[in-house]
């Protein structure tokens, strides 16, 4: 990815971070998580991970954003009032952070290894091909230098991480069922 | 193009908004989108080692399923969580962190 387009999606997402910390409104606040969210998945995709974009798209900005306007909007909250802002958690926020980026920039003031990203042209992608058999979809895909990074990513997620996939699936199970016992109106509630 | 400290200085900073927004904000939704971010923030990181770290000529596609296990869990986080938000709300009418103190000793 060229230098200007990882600065254009950095101040994206930069800038939507911090739209969600600083307004009032909390609709507003969702819709800079989106924001954020979308210069992410350019990030991922400048990356040459274009599966994770695509379901940080699909998944967060989509579906889990959705979310949150649905119960935003379901539970009527109105925008902050100022006074809900202490002083002192406002002023400790922001000490922390300065804190943080300090430690930061001292860390990653000496450049790490690795610098510059590892081609991925067509003829590295040719030599990476002989790791598979020759009449797969990924053997062929990678022969004609194209990265097939679907392909790939599904053919690791069912082989060597067959048993984390199942244990997620088992994960997404109970916390559907947990939702839906939480939700449920308790009746010997009082009020 | 971007060398892997920009990708991790971009992240790193990220991640202090995100933990900027929990400390300061008292709406405990947008804490909880703040709590998103911070993920979101780690999973640039581990994308971007993983582009920089070559196996075979091919990107380290063990980052990548760490990263779509943390999605997944979050999904699922987020579905819980906000069911107890909505639990709270409807038994304390609040959804600010100042007013919620039963535990408070």
């Amino acid at each position: 990815m060229p230098q200007y387009l990882f600065w254009f999606f950095a101040t994206i997402m930069l800038i939507g971070g911090l739209a969600v910390v600083s307004f009032k409104n909390p609709v507003a606040s969702a819709i800079s998580v989106v924001t954020c969210f979308l210069g992410l998945a350019g990030l991922f995709i400048g990356l040459s991970a274009f599966f994770v974009g695509i379901i940080q798209i699909l998944v967060y900005a989509g579906a889990v954003m959705v979310l949150f306007l649905f119960i935003i909007m379901l539970l009527d909250i109105r925008a902050e009032k100022a006074r809900n802002l202490s002083w002192l958690a406002t002023a400790g926020g922001v000490g922390l952070v300065a804190f943080f980026t300090i430690q930061l920039v001292g860390v990653l003031g000496e450049p790490l290894p690795n610098q510059q990203a590892p081609p991925l042209d067509p003829e590295t992608m040719a030599a990476a091909a002989e790791n598979f058999r020759e009449d797969t979809r990924i053997a062929q895909s990678l022969g004609e230098g194209g990265l097939p990074d679907v392909h790939l990513i599904g053919h690791k997620l069912f082989t060597e991480y067959n048993l984390p996939l199942q244990i997620l699936g088992v994960l997404l199970l109970v916390a559907t069922v947990g939702v839906v016992v939480l939700s449920k109106r308790q009746p010997e509630r009082e009020s | 193009m971007a060398s892997l400290n920009d990708y991790l200085l971009v992240s790193g900073l990220l991640f202090a908004i995100g933990l900027a927004g929990v400390v300061i904000r008292r709406n405990i939704i947008i804490v909880f989108m703040c709590l998103e971010l911070m993920l979101s923030a780690a999973n640039l990181s581990l994308i971007a080692f993983s582009r920089f770290n070559t196996l075979e000529g091919l990107p380290d596609y063990n980052g990548q399923m760490l990263v779509f296990m943390v999605i997944a869990v979050a999904a699922a986080e987020v579905a819980v969580g906000l069911a107890i938000i909505v639990a709270l709300y409807r038994s304390r009418q609040t959804i600010h962190t100042d007013e919620l103190t039963t535990l408070k000793g």
